[in-house]
């Protein structure tokens, strides 16, 4: 522990959000929020419906880009509004209604994944060059071992909309995998599973956690999220309400009173 | 007769027997039927070229583009330009005689320059898709058409409805292909030298695209066709990525449109009209959109099918009824149309689909 304590702390966090606001017409999506993701957690990030979880998602990984504020990451602004050069600086995602590439086989759409980590260009592709040639058969290799990874290499050569519901929900993360994220972000990847599906998933998220990996993770179900993250932000019409280790955000009255209601008599309960 | 089992060595095998048939094709088709029909190969040569560049664009990058035959223009009026007296002749105090350039560099010029048209259209389009998309590409390929009609005044740049004549044909090793000569004792007529050089252009353009696909661009223009959205998050520079799909589509379109103004000695605007571009668009899709070998196919078969058919049709008629009842030239669009109609019927993935595309037509039937 010869580190000095500062560079600790200040390594410790991996992102921080600082008063992200967003909003489309007359609907504040997002009022100000701030939060801070640390190196090696799994943060969730819940919400009754229409909270603003998927905007803020989508203002970290750069399909939006944020009226005001604004987020580090691993040290450096990021652009916003740059899906491509956010994927580049290690934010990678999975989508809330799968989003596949249908017409291309499992192996394929990991590939399309490490796009952003391959350098050859028209020049290298059309005459094949070894140094294409020896990046094709890494990115092969590497696509196969992380199918391995999530557990479907099996189905490698299948096409990807053929895939099971939970194997498609695998892909995508083997795909955001490919790109060498330093946070993967997962939108509601429970959603649509059935309780042998959520367990699977549920042991794919602690196996990435155990290997280093910072998640990101909105989820419906609050068991799953209360059960496995390190800590929970809860947003409700767009403003952050409470951030902190899922036992005390549980019984955090705002966060109770956004998604039971408020009591008449606290009492009379 | 056994067949060698090794399929490696079959491959090979069959690669040479093509190879023997392509290149003894011209002597055999002229020989039997004409010199006529050794032209119509050649321009069947070239409709690969456009339909291969176009299915860079609509079949693999999945951008519908009604306007690809601009490019066409671009590259020919290029060669027309550097191989004619025209500009001499319009600009005497500028050009003192008329330019000769070689054709190895006018053809790379004509590449390069259709290219950058193709990004030209590319960057206000980045944002549109489908139907939008469509409609201005087309607006587009219009627009080139009649900058080409109507470029004869103030300065007579493109000579108008007229058109641009006496095109030199391209040069070869000091041998003009636009007259017949003399190799290794056999009689080398214009077309079939035409027939060679453009073999060889269609070849590269064909590995060029078959490069390509099975590399990370390949995957990069599928994954836009498939889900735009998806691919962004994946870190693919749609922008880049699209603009370069443009760009090499319209670099083939002007290599093939600057061949082409060698081979006619003669370019008019009339020979670029949306029908044209439509034309090559229903090369592709009939073919197999995104399928390299389907793409081919449909080339070849929408160049040659309508000169069999008007070919053949007169002299049927003539058997079944006795006299020639219908017009071969009519006929022929209508017979063009029924196949086009059936086809989409039964096929509706092309002829030759590529794997993907009849698997993706198939899930979508399913679904609904």
């Amino acid at each position: 522990m010869s580190d000095p304590v500062g560079t600790i702390v200040q390594d410790a966090v991996l992102l921080s959000a600082s008063g992200v606001s967003k909003r489309f017409g007359g609907v504040q999506a997002l009022r100000d929020v701030s939060l801070t993701i640390r190196r090696g957690e799994v943060y969730g990030l819940i919400g009754p419906n229409g909270a603003g979880k998927t905007s803020f998602f989508n203002v970290l990984t750069g399909l939006y880009s944020p009226d005001e504020g604004r987020v580090t990451f691993d040290g450096h602004d990021l652009p916003p509004g740059v899906p491509h050069r956010i994927a580049g600086a290690g934010i990678a995602r999975t989508f809330q209604n799968i989003r596949l590439f249908g017409a291309m086989s499992a192996l394929e759409n990991v590939m399309v994944g490490r796009h952003i980590r391959l350098r050859t260009g028209v020049i290298g592709a059309i005459l094949r060059t070894p140094a294409a040639r020896v990046e094709e058969a890494a990115t092969e290799a590497r696509a196969h071992e992380l199918l391995r990874y999530v557990g479907i290499d099996q189905l490698a050569n299948q096409q990807a909309t053929h895939l099971s519901y939970g194997d498609q929900r695998r892909l995508e993360i083997a795909r955001a995998l490919a790109s060498d994220p330093k946070l993967l972000a997962l939108d509601e990847p429970a959603a649509g599973m059935n309780a042998t599906e959520t367990a699977g998933l549920r042991t794919l998220i602690e196996k990435l956690r155990g290997d280093g990996l910072t998640v990101l993770l909105i989820e419906h179900d609050v068991k799953l999220v209360m059960g496995l993250c390190d800590r929970v932000a809860v947003l409700d019409y767009g403003e952050k309400i409470a951030e902190d280790v899922p036992d005390v955000v549980r019984r955090h009255p705002r966060v109770i009173t956004a998604y039971l209601g408020r009591q008449s008599d606290p009492e009379a309960a | 007769m056994t067949l060698p089992g090794d399929p490696k060595l079959r491959a090979r095998l069959g690669i040479v027997l093509i190879g023997i048939a392509l290149a003894v094709l011209p002597f055999v088709v002229g020989a039997n039927f004409g010199n006529s029909w050794v032209r119509i190969i050649d321009f069947a040569l070239l409709y690969i070229m456009l339909a291969l560049g176009l299915n860079i664009v609509v079949g693999f990058a999945g951008l519908l583009d009604l306007g690809y035959i601009a490019f066409y223009a671009v590259g020919a009026y290029l060669y027309a330009l550097l191989s004619s007296p025209h500009l001499a002749i319009a600009f005497p105090a500028v050009f003192a005689s008329a330019p000769a350039w070689s054709v190895w560099l006018v053809l790379p010029l004509g590449a390069l320059v259709a290219g950058l048209f193709g990004v030209l259209l590319g960057t206000p389009t980045l944002k549109l898709r489908g139907d939008y998309l469509a409609i201005v590409t087309l607006g587009f390929g219009e627009i080139i058409r009649i900058f080409l009609n109507n470029l004869n005044a103030p300065l007579n740049l493109t000579n108008g409805p007229q058109g641009i004549n006496n095109i030199q044909s391209a040069q070869i090793a000091g041998q003009s292909l636009g007259r017949s000569f003399e190799l290794f004792g056999l009689q080398i007529p214009s077309v079939t030298a035409h027939y060679y050089f453009f073999l060889a252009l269609t070849l590269a353009v064909i590995f060029i695209c078959v490069r390509l696909q099975d590399s990370r661009l390949g995957r990069a223009w599928v994954a836009i066709r498939e889900d735009e959205l998806a691919a962004r998050a994946c870190g693919i520079n749609t922008r880049n990525v699209k603009l370069l799909a443009f760009g090499l589509g319209a670099t083939f379109g002007g290599v093939a449109g600057g061949l082409f103004a060698g081979f006619q000695g003669f370019v008019s605007p009339e020979s670029f009209g949306l029908l044209e571009s439509i034309m090559v668009l229903c090369m592709v899709v009939l073919g197999g959109m995104g399928n390299i070998a389907g793409v081919i196919l449909g080339a070849l078969l929408l160049a040659l099918l309508p000169e069999v058919l008007r070919w053949g049709a007169a002299p049927v008629q003539q058997w079944l009824f006795g006299k020639v009842l219908v017009d071969p030239e009519s006929l022929r669009l209508l017979l063009f149309g029924v196949a086009l109609v059936l086809v989409m019927r039964w096929r509706p993935a092309g002829l030759w689909p590529s794997a993907l595309r009849k698997r993706e037509l198939a899930a979508h039937a399913e679904a609904t």
